[in-house]
């Protein structure tokens, strides 16, 4: 026991020294970075919040205490990137970018030289690596091809008008001028903060390597349990078989047969535990500490992926009596009928969203309260100026951290299970065939 | 500005979804409490429920992340 929780005060200390090592973003006197930055304010350019997205960023009395802006530092530890960084290691991964100027380009991001904060150092072919995602340089006079050293904090952001709101507007510094940087490109058309820009990224970013690397764990493990299976039907399950075996038949018996029923469950287990496990894998997967941190069902892509998924199983399942509920729910008078079809048309496509939110909601915001835990040294510490105030923060952020992510390990099977034991409530109510003696049809 | 009452939007979704969910598994609790041997079909229902309940709340969440 005493032996347990060692153990775990060494994880929570060693996740919480690699979150520190990503974030010492705090110059102190004699640190090389603050001498940049003096330098840097010599071309005149005046807003150098290098991290943080804030407008209070810009004075330039402001830069001997750079702020921790907890808020934006969550958002960049959940969202997607260009480059995996593992134990402190960056990793780059292949870069496939279109735009329609240059046409497809595919190169390593190690070519921008990601450093500290997964900056780019260079850019490369009229693009930049900013906070581990890959920017488009909008402006035509900065060179557009090979490599050029931008060296570190070389970004600037600021708060602009954007289309009648206030956006984070992104800058790149070179040779003392400012260069706007585009949009990140997505496809939402700006909803979510991004916008259609100039050129599109498909590259395999950090989630999709986290998920191939869950999807062959998942592989490899079933493969070896069904082996075992195969080989010794009448064998007592051992090892990991004897872990996954009461999951398994606690999907089957208690989420699939009683919602879906005994006769038809077979056809969709597959779907339920495929959905099951790979939402559970990539749940504990994220929370371990120092392995690139993936949160990959914390984005609403993947999980907007699976839910479209659901819909079409379900929505291409569906007998006669449910679409008959849908258009025309029978036993109610007429009048009622189209009010009923609208709330009904309007229901079909609000289970799919929830799902959709649901599951990233819950896995983003365990994941930002850990990372405001974590965050708590740095706002005590005052960003490293006071070592008592980061020896405090340290004290009350483990017993936090702590809590968090036991909470966190619940909340990882409780939402695969419950995107699971919904997927199954809205196949069973799709196929059910429906008796309508108590309605009086006959 | 806007952000403020975004973030005063999602508080007041979370109170509903919070006094709904509570009910829920106040209900269910009594539930199991009366009749313990349904407590594997209680609980299902439970997590179901309280999963619609928090569905609506999202809805209000992502609402006020879109007007933030």
């Amino acid at each position: 026991m005493v032996q347990r929780i060692f153990l775990t005060f060494i994880y929570i200390l060693l996740y919480t020294i690699s979150v520190s090592a990503q974030h010492d973003s705090a110059p102190k006197a004699e640190d090389p970075h603050h001498t940049e930055h003096v330098a840097t304010n010599a071309h005149g350019a005046d807003a150098h919040s290098t991290d943080a997205h804030t407008a209070d960023g810009h004075d330039v009395a402001g830069h001997g205490s750079e702020k921790f802006d907890p808020a934006a530092t969550a958002i960049h530890h959940i969202s997607d990137g260009n480059v995996y960084t593992i134990l402190g290691f960056t990793i780059p991964l292949p870069t496939i970018l279109y735009s329609k100027e240059r046409g497809l380009e595919i190169f390593s991001s190690g070519n921008f030289h990601p450093g500290h904060h997964e900056e780019g150092h260079n850019a490369y072919n009229g693009y930049v690596l900013h906070l581990g995602s890959v920017y488009k340089i909008k402006d035509e006079n900065f060179p557009q091809s090979g490599s050029v050293e931008l060296g570190e904090h070389a970004f600037v952001t600021k708060q602009e008008n954007i289309n009648g709101k206030m956006r984070d507007a992104h800058y790149v510094l070179h040779n003392g001028k400012e260069y706007r940087l585009d949009a990140r490109s997505t496809l939402d058309g700006g909803i979510l903060g991004g916008g259609m820009t100039s050129f599109m990224d498909f590259s395999p970013t950090k989630n999709v390597v986290g998920m191939i690397l869950v999807s062959i764990f998942l592989l490899i493990l079933f493969s070896k349990i069904a082996k075992a299976y195969k080989n010794n039907p009448t064998k007592a399950p051992s090892g990991i078989q004897g872990f996954i075996e009461p999951i398994f038949l606690f999907i089957r018996d208690e989420v699939a047969i009683p919602f879906i029923g005994k006769e038809k469950y077979m056809k969709y287990l597959p779907l339920l535990m495929s959905i099951f496990f790979f939402i559970l894998g990539l749940n504990l997967f994220g929370q371990i500490p120092l392995l690139g941190s993936v949160n990959v069902t914390g984005s609403l892509s993947v999980t907007l992926v699976i839910a479209v998924i659901v819909f079409i199983i379900v929505n291409v399942s569906g007998n006669r009596h449910y679409w008959s509920h849908i258009f025309w729910m029978p036993g109610v008078p007429v009048f009622v009928k189209p009010l009923l079809a609208g709330v009904e048309i309007m229901g079909l496509f609000i289970k799919p969203l929830t799902l959709m939110l649901r599951l990233a909601g819950n896995i983003s915001a365990g994941h930002i309260a850990i990372l405001s835990f974590v965050g708590l040294i740095f706002i005590f510490g005052q960003s490293g100026a006071s070592l008592g105030g980061s020896v405090l923060g340290t004290v009350v952020s483990i017993p936090l951290t702590m809590f968090m992510m036991a909470i966190e390990l619940i909340v990882a099977f409780v939402q695969a299970f419950v995107f699971t034991i919904l997927t199954a409530s809205y196949i069973g109510a799709a196929i059910e065939e429906h008796h309508h003696t108590e309605e009086g049809h006959h | 500005m806007t952000g403020t009452l975004a973030a005063l939007g999602a508080g007041l979704a979370v109170i509903g979804a919070g006094i709904g969910i509570g009910m829920i598994g106040g209900k269910a609790m009594e539930a199991i409490a009366r009749q313990p041997e349904a407590s594997g079909d209680i609980r299902s229902n439970m997590i179901i429920m309280a999963a619609f309940v928090e569905g609506a709340a999202l809805i209000a969440i992502l609402l006020s992340i879109l007007m933030a």
